[in-house]
């Protein structure tokens, strides 16, 4: 009886704790709030798993298609030889002047590298490749021009950037044409660019469809706990109090459903592999399928984590002012 | 601690719940409020516990006046009143300390210090030796002392009760009015709604009756059952 009537109020105030009291209090609170939302969902374990699930396949599905069309970018970016740009020199260009010309390319801020194809060496090269060495031998004179095979720096091989450059090395003197073959590399960027709309948008839709199906479940779990949050406010709790329970579990739906996703792409990137490589083999390629490295997997779970908070935020922010003791 | 001042209360659709009631309860002191069903009780107890904002005049609770109240600041407001109800209002799926605990816990306290409150309230109503139980295993008379046990863990300055007996046997009813006697003798401020007329009249304290939403009478116990105390003109 003393211990309970111990420092009894009896002036007509609400008691106040102090700063100290109150962060504590707050700290411990929401310890206790983390825990018991993770127990509430251990408690109900097949509404939890089944929820849980359906989050992490909706996060996998844009997982995987962003590594795929991530790998992708990689295999098209490795592709230099397809930004080459071969230029023609004019008939009666010397090999002096064909020098020159190579020097200015060669001085170009855009240029990784340039070579010299003379007419000869191109000539040998045509007779060792098409046999015809004893045809040629009846020719007066080579036909073949003097070439020039660039290769732009890497932020000047997309079609755009390397036919601008294209249409400045046919302005030099002694450049007769180019020849740029890019209309396979328009088509596979274009190709590549719906792609990765695509899975934005697949993404977009998933990530709302997540944030729907945990508010809708967090409104399902304060309509079953709706005479506990009564009970809960008429001893005095706070909004904030109620409240915190349901983001946390949120949070953890979003960050569980965030880890099996994790697995699940894994999974997906093992099963598919040795089917890459061997595609790869056979077009003689060194291609290794890169997976989801410490930052798409921090990226992931925030995700998911944010996705549900967002929707457990959205459904108690609607439904706990609405529960009121009547 | 509790003030009326020419309080009424229209419900949407226009019942007319209470008419100019004044009256006060101070500090330390314990009363009744009875009446028939319908007379405004309900309503009474719901304006004491914020569950309800008067229509017309002014209720002070604590010091706080209703109309001014924001609505973010009434759980601090509800901290310090006990609130007892018929049908106790126990989380099932917990077990009766955690019952009891809720308010120390909702105020953030530190275990040891709700382990302590809990036993002292638990021990006061009898219940210690059943602190680990679910209420659905225990008597209706149990779980009503589970619920006042809740009501005064967190030592309130009112103890707001509404028909705290009316499920109950009469012995069991008379062990918990005497229950808030000694709540009542240790300072607590006590405001009790029942229809058990003679259960009051055992008891000695101040009785506010309640006719068709307007007070009639603000009696002492001891009056009730022979001399009327006449109530000044503006209490009626």
């Amino acid at each position: 009886m003393s211990l309970l009537f111990h420092g009894r109020e009896t002036t007509p105030k609400v008691r106040k704790q102090s700063l100290w009291q109150r962060i504590r209090g707050g700290f411990t609170n929401h310890i206790r709030q983390i825990l018991a939302s993770l127990g509430e969902l251990w408690r109900t374990p097949l509404a939890s798993i089944m929820t849980i699930a359906v989050l992490g396949l909706s996060i996998t599905l844009p997982s995987t298609l962003y590594i795929l069309v991530k790998n992708s970018s990689q295999v098209t970016a490795g592709w230099g030889q397809a930004g080459e740009i071969s230029l023609y020199l004019k008939e009666q260009t010397t090999l002096e002047q064909a020098n020159g010309t190579l020097l200015s390319v060669r001085l170009m801020t855009e240029i990784a590298d340039v070579e010299l194809i003379t007419a000869e060496q191109a000539l040998l090269d045509f007779e060792a490749q098409s046999g015809l060495t004893n045809t040629l031998s009846y020719l007066d004179e080579n036909p073949l021009p003097h070439v020039l095979v660039v290769t732009p720096k890497r932020e000047h091989l997309a079609p755009t950037a390397a036919e601008h450059l294209l249409e400045r090395l046919e302005r030099l003197t002694h450049v007769d044409f180019g020849k740029l073959d890019i209309e396979w590399l328009k088509r596979l960027t274009a190709i590549l660019s719906i792609a990765s709309d695509i899975v934005w948008i697949i993404a977009l839709l998933l990530c709302i469809s997540v944030v729907l199906i945990i508010g809708n479940t967090i409104r399902l779990n304060i309509l079953n706990q709706r005479e506990e949050i009564i009970v809960m406010k008429l001893v005095g709790a706070t909004d904030n109090f109620i409240r915190f329970p349901f983001l946390y579990t949120g949070i953890w739906y979003g960050l569980l459903g965030g880890l099996m996703a994790w697995f699940l792409v894994v999974f997906i990137l093992w099963w598919i592999q040795s089917g890459i490589e061997a595609l790869a083999e056979l077009y003689q390629a060194d291609f290794v399928l890169s997976g989801l490295d410490l930052t798409a997997l921090t990226v992931i779970l925030g995700l998911a984590v944010m996705l549900g908070l967002l929707g457990s935020y959205i459904s108690v922010q609607k439904h706990i002012k609405e529960i009121e003791p009547k | 601690m509790i003030k009326f001042a020419n309080v009424s209360k229209t419900y949407s659709g226009g019942q007319i719940a209470l008419q100019k009631v004044n009256f006060e309860v101070k500090a330390g002191e314990m009363a009744f409020l009875t009446g028939h069903s319908g007379a405004g009780k309900s309503t009474i107890l719901k304006l004491i516990s914020l569950m309800e904002r008067p229509s017309v005049g002014e209720v002070f609770i604590n010091g706080h006046d209703l109309n001014q109240l924001r609505r973010k600041d009434i759980p601090y407001v509800r901290r310090d009143i006990g609130m007892i109800f018929q049908s106790h209002q126990l989380l099932m799926d917990r077990t009766v300390f955690d019952n009891v605990a809720l308010p120390l816990v909702i105020e953030g306290y530190s275990r040891k210090h709700i382990v302590r409150r809990v036993s002292a309230a638990l021990e006061l109503v009898g219940l210690r030796n059943k602190q680990e139980l679910s209420p659905k295993t225990l008597s209706g008379g149990e779980q009503q002392r589970v619920g006042i046990a809740r009501a005064i863990v967190n030592n309130p300055p009112l103890l707001l009760a509404d028909e705290p007996t009316g499920n109950l046997d009469p012995k069991l009813s008379l062990e918990i009015f005497h229950l808030f006697e000694q709540l009542n003798n240790r300072g607590m401020s006590i405001f009790i709604a029942t229809h058990d007329l003679g259960l009051i009249a055992r008891m000695k304290h101040r009785t506010l009756t309640l006719n068709q939403g307007r007070m009639i009478e603000d009696a002492l116990q001891e009056d009730m059952f022979g001399v009327t105390t006449k109530l000044p003109g503006d209490m009626r």
